[in-house]
């Protein structure tokens, strides 16, 4: 029957898929997809993000925030060149459940930037340091001045993390809800950044789709000067800039795993007497005749 | 089978509301006293899960509506001002987005319930029909709603299943103009959608009602697929399944939780928290999960009217049901045959929605054609010939006896299976 050599064909594919991946990494083990699915015969084998620790990972995952602070200055000396930060405000670097600044802190880095603003009373724009409620600037005025600079738009870093990812195919993905793992963008770029592995061409990355990526490779060991004695290495900087990045785009995440542990107790607790309750009114029926029976004539 | 108006007023204000209104007394037949089959197992609580889903999500859309901007250059901007500025929004957000998947989840749970038991036969057509009409409302509902976060996926899914009208001959383009109210997805496109996406759920809500009313005439199917005879085979709504559908509920919101505060991005896009941009086209564009089966369907035929008309008939396919399914036996676990053809046909679905996830080249494409012709074979030909050559097993005399064993007349005291379980 037709479903039959289905079926078979389908085992095939998974199989396929499975034996196709070529990476030691067990957790990466099975998608043989590109990281954002260049596709064709062509399209040349990308090798898949290993899995990282991560400090917010796990349903009682912490932001570090000695970390998201290293992570900023990677971003304010390095990455701000290119790419922007709009979403991120500089009173939100004040987060405990973030980089945990101090108002002082975060007011001396929001008045290094100088913000636009205006008109003023006699209709003039000006410039004036940036306050807690100011929005991290962009080094270009606009994107048509980036585009003419790099030949393409630098992306807007504020959701990065969660705006790149890499396949994990059958049958990982079908673990993942189940094994919490949220990770996918941050250990995208983390391989992303620790993958320009070609001495030849700083254009060449392990992890890119296609290999040939606009940003050339950003990161030098020594380029960032860490205060808090941190490894001052590529990959210290990338660990760091990633769990910046995905602080910037889910800066909510550490209230929401509190909230959800403290919901899932509850409902459990009640989904367990709910069950007893059941159990109890449901065990009237096996003593004796029920009330439905009662109100029945005897056949 | 609408249970008799017992209801007795007991308070004077109530008496006073009765007199002038029995909403009370019709609450009290259908919700308290309301006869239910005996054997109603745990996939028979999916309905009430289905209506607490619409409900949330009614009530988390309303205050999502409240800080959403639908404005082309404004709406993704506004998104990340709930996520990040709104007090709880990340919630309410995250919490309406996933909704979507449960809703669904269920939803196609309760349909292949109803699928198996053979819930859709005589009496009960016209139930089956308004659960259609709910489907495809939904199925509206979440395509509108999910273009609202002007992701690329929404605005790249929108452009595609838009442009399907387009197929339609002489008169398509004209169509797919007037629904875009442009020449692109834009802003005009935008407003609309949320205008609808705020619209349907209440049209949901009404035809839930009429759904729930055409349930309570003949009164719920039941895992053995024969009707109630005595009251012996009927057990009153509350207390008895009032309690297993909320401890089914609070499992379902479990499941529910987990994948809003641990997992939120699972099902969705990575590529939806880039900002619309209608100069760049994604690589992929994959639909929801819900829709995949469907979208593979949509892929495999090499034409563009074929395709989209494969498609709907799919879905549309499903309201046919009471008249292509020839047995006389409703539930599955007297049809020997149509049992194994159901487990292949819920392998088809799954099958059809891997291979609508996946790019549309090499095996894949051939995996998609020839599950699009089993789906439609399950339904043209195995339901109509399945009833003409399978032989059902006996059926019981009754309910009681199907759960209790004909022994347990002579002997009530002793049950010799959990009724329910």
């Amino acid at each position: 029957m037709s479903h039959c050599s289905l079926f078979g064909r389908a085992l095939g594919l998974a199989i396929l898929l499975a034996s196709a991946a070529s990476t030691g990494s067990a957790f990466a083990a099975g998608a043989s997809e590109t990281p954002s699915g260049a596709q064709g015969p062509h399209a040349l084998a990308i090798d898949i993000p290993a899995r990282q620790v991560w400090s917010f990972a796990g349903p009682f995952g912490k932001y570090d925030p000695a970390q998201l602070q290293r992570g900023l200055k990677v971003y304010r000396e390095v990455c701000s060149n290119c790419h922007s930060l709009k979403m991120v405000a500089f009173r939100d670097l004040m987060s405990p459940d973030g980089p945990n600044l101090t108002e002082a802190e975060a007011r001396a880095i929001a008045e290094a930037y100088k913000i636009k603003d205006g008109p003023n009373d006699a209709g003039e724009m000006f410039e004036r340091p940036g306050r807690l409620s100011d929005y991290f600037p962009w080094a270009f005025p606009n994107e048509q001045t980036a585009r003419a600079a790099f030949g393409a738009v630098p992306p807007d870093m504020s959701l990065l993390a969660k705006a790149r990812t890499y396949e994990r195919g059958f049958p990982l993905f079908l673990l993942d809800p189940f094994i919490q793992y949220q990770e996918r963008g941050v250990d995208y770029i983390y391989a992303l950044l620790t993958g320009y592995t070609n001495d030849k061409d700083p254009n060449w990355d392990e992890y890119f789709p296609g290999h040939k990526i606009a940003m050339p490779n950003p990161l030098s060991d020594g380029a960032v000067d860490y205060a808090d004695g941190a490894p001052k290495t590529v990959q210290q900087y990338a660990k760091d800039i990633s769990a910046f990045l995905m602080w910037a785009a889910e800066p909510k995440l550490v209230e929401r795993k509190r909230i959800g542990f403290r919901v899932l107790v509850y409902l459990a607790v009640f989904a367990a007497l709910l069950y007893l309750v059941k159990r109890k009114i449901w065990a009237r029926l096996h003593n004796g005749a029920s009330e439905a029976h009662r109100a029945q004539p005897p056949a | 089978m609408s249970g008799h108006p017992t209801y007795v007023p007991k308070s004077a204000a109530a008496r006073w509301l009765e007199s002038r209104l029995p909403i009370l007394g019709l609450l009290h037949s259908s919700f308290v006293v309301f006869p239910n089959p005996r054997n109603l197992n745990y996939w028979w609580t999916f309905g009430g899960i289905l209506s607490f889903m619409l409900a949330a999500q009614i009530v988390t859309g309303v205050v999502l509506a409240m800080h959403y901007t639908p404005d082309a250059r404004l709406a993704f901007a506004s998104i990340e001002h709930i996520m990040r500025d709104v007090n709880y929004g990340w919630l309410f957000r995250y919490m309406h987005a996933n909704g979507a998947s449960m809703f669904f989840l269920a939803l196609y749970i309760h349909m292949f319930r109803g699928l198996y038991y053979g819930s859709y036969k005589a009496p009960r057509e016209v139930l089956w029909l308004l659960g259609v009409v709910i489907f495809l409302l939904s199925i509206a509902t979440a395509f509108l709603g999910y273009v609202l976060p002007w992701g690329q996926m929404s605005f790249w899914g929108a452009t595609v299943i838009t442009s399907l009208f387009s197929a339609i001959p002489f008169v398509g383009d004209y169509v797919t103009t007037w629904l875009w109210g442009g020449y692109a997805v834009d802003s005009a496109t935008l407003n609309r959608f949320f205008a609808l996406h705020y619209l349907l759920p209440f049209m949901i809500a009404g035809v839930v009602v009429l759904h729930i009313w055409a349930l309570h005439v003949p009164g719920s199917n039941n895992p053995a697929g024969i009707e109630p005879k005595s009251g012996k085979d009927t057990l009153p709504f509350h207390p008895y399944f009032t309690v297993k559908d909320g401890f089914a509920l609070a499992c379902f919101l479990i499941f529910y939780g987990w994948f809003v505060f641990y997992v939120p991005n699972y099902l969705g896009d990575a590529d939806n928290y880039i900002e619309a941009n209608p100069l760049q086209t994604p690589v992929h564009i994959v639909p929801e999960w819900y829709y995949l089966p469907f979208y593979a369907i949509l892929r495999s035929i090499p034409s563009k009217i074929g395709g989209a008309a494969a498609m709907f008939s799919a879905v549309l396919i499903i309201a046919f049901l009471p008249w292509l399914d020839t047995s006389r036996v409703k539930s599955a676990a007297y049809r020997p045959l149509y049992r194994i053809f159901f487990w292949i046909f819920v392998a088809c679905a799954l099958l059809l929605g891997y291979v609508g996830s996946q790019p549309p080249e090499g095996g894949y494409v051939l995996a998609a054609r020839l599950l699009t012709i089993y789906y439609f074979v399950h339904f043209l030909v195995i339901l109509p010939l399945l009833g003409l050559i399978e032989r059902p097993q006996p059926l019981p005399a009754t309910i009681a006896d199907s759960v209790l064993g004909p022994q347990a007349q002579v002997l009530p005291a002793k049950a010799t299976q959990m009724p329910g379980q």
